[in-house]
């Protein structure tokens, strides 16, 4: 890796980034499951049912785990762009994965994951 | 063009830091135990707060999610332009009735 | 301390390869000493630049064992891999002319693009201009100031390798100073100019150019300010 690639801003550009498009990727799709409950309950459960599976879950702890990734981290972004921020140390991104293990943390718990 | 691509994408960063915040602590809250049609409609269901918060939500991540593609399809390939803009447009219409039709869903039911 | 220095330096143009040469490892030396003795002593035939060799000109700038930096101000053993290895490398993105020099003139190009000079305007000021040196904007110009085009950072850059149009850090750092120069009569033309798709915009925060100036100098928070017009620009509509 080229030296630039191995600063702390590269890494969570590229987070940002991949983060980004995976949450575009499943947006229609979160969209269109909601959308089913048009044809009420029912419909909207059936679907449900569907991310009850191990890999679904595990999918959707991934999704959440991005969502609070691109955020955090576009949270540093404008805080550098609009608030003038001054960050090139470790700390800010400590401060941003330690949210990020969090949220995805709690969302694991609440369903169910570890006993 | 592009400058009010720019600003629309950091001005709707701002109100989807707000949303986002907000919407992780509720699904977190929300899917203790498990989640059913029932539970999330029970909640959403003729609730006017909840709606206009949604629909806000919506329509910030359907002009956010679209410029952010932009750039990332721009730098990581050779396609720009027109067609790409039109596109991504498309995509843009796509999030936003997709996403409007998600929240008549849960608060029409 | 190695008694010899294994070093491989890259030979021809963007099509060419690394050559070795084995130098003896000498106390102080500094990467523009090994790559004096290379080409006085080793082989005539090698390319490199360099003028005031005591960090003041920027000309000596080159990659060295992966990161940007002037040769000159780079003492041997703070960047030795491997125990006595230094690889050394023409600054990254730009067209390399032989060996370890590269041209410079698309990097400069852009300073012109991104409206990176003083505009007068067309009346003759009557009396000096009062800049107070404590005002905020004359403090945002005194931070950037400094920069002596060098091209580190635009070797740094990533954008800059996945955009041959972005204008660059260094480009976009000289535009903001003058974007706080209350004197200039240019401003309009400036900000549309730096405003565009490979403009301030393309900036994604990597941030590597701050951490790799050799004059101390953040380009990203100069970009920031330069996102910030762009976004009240937009906001009354002069974008």
């Amino acid at each position: 890796m080229r030296a630039s690639q191995r600063q702390r801003g590269f890494i969570a550009a590229i987070l940002h980034r991949l983060s980004g498009i995976a949450l575009a990727i499943f947006l229609p799709v979160h969209f269109f499951a909601l959308g089913t409950a048009l044809e009420g309950a029912k419909a909207l459960d059936s679907f449900l049912a569907l991310t009850r599976r191990p890999l679904a879950e595990f999918a959707e702890i991934g999704i959440v785990i991005a969502l609070a990734v691109h955020m955090t981290l576009g949270m540093r972004i404008l805080a550098i762009e609009f608030l003038g921020f001054r960050e090139n140390t470790l700390a800010l991104l400590s401060v941003c994965a330690a949210a990020v293990c969090a949220f995805g943390l709690f969302f694991a718990l609440n369903l169910g994951w570890a006993g | 063009m592009n400058a009010r691509f720019f600003a629309a994408q950091r001005i709707t960063a701002f109100v989807l830091a707000l949303a986002v915040v907000v919407h992780l602590t509720t699904i977190i809250y929300a899917v203790r135990g498990g989640l059913t049609a029932a539970d999330i409609l029970a909640r959403t269901h003729g609730n006017v707060g909840f709606a206009l918060f949604y629909g806000v939500f919506v329509v910030a991540v359907a002009i956010h999610a679209p410029i952010g593609l932009r750039n990332v399809v721009r730098e990581w390939s050779t396609w720009h332009g027109r067609t790409l803009d039109t596109t991504l447009a498309f995509f843009a219409l796509l999030l936003l009735i997709l996403g409007l039709r998600a929240v008549l869903a849960v608060f029409g039911s | 301390m190695t008694e010899t220095l294994n070093v491989e330096i890259w030979r021809g143009t963007d099509k060419g390869r690394f050559e070795s040469f084995a130098i003896p490892h000498r106390a102080h030396q500094t990467v523009l000493d090994v790559v004096t003795e290379i080409q006085r002593e080793h082989d005539a035939t090698l390319s490199y630049r360099f003028a005031c060799r005591v960090g003041m000109c920027g000309s000596c700038a080159m990659v060295v064992n992966g990161r940007p930096r002037w040769t000159c101000r780079t003492r041997v053993n703070a960047v030795l891999v491997d125990g006595n290895h230094l690889r050394l490398e023409p600054l990254r993105n730009l067209t390399i002319v032989k060996d370890l020099t590269v041209e410079m003139t698309q990097f400069f190009d852009k300073w012109k693009e991104a409206h990176g000079y003083f505009e007068p305007g067309p009346q003759e000021k009557k009396d000096f201009a009062v800049v107070p040196p404590q005002s905020r904007e004359r403090q945002a110009a005194d931070a950037g100031i400094e920069c002596i085009g060098c091209g580190v950072c635009y070797s740094a850059c990533d954008v800059v390798a996945w955009n041959k149009d972005y204008l660059g850090p260094a480009a976009l750092n000289r535009a903001w100073t003058l974007m706080n120069d209350v004197r200039d009569c240019g401003q309009a033309a400036r900000l549309e100019a730096v405003s565009g798709d490979d403009g301030c915009q393309a900036c994604h925060t990597h941030m590597s150019c701050t951490t790799f100036c050799p004059k101390a100098i953040a380009p990203t928070y100069s970009i920031a300010g330069l996102k910030r017009a762009t976004v009240l620009g937009v906001l009354r509509g002069a974008r």
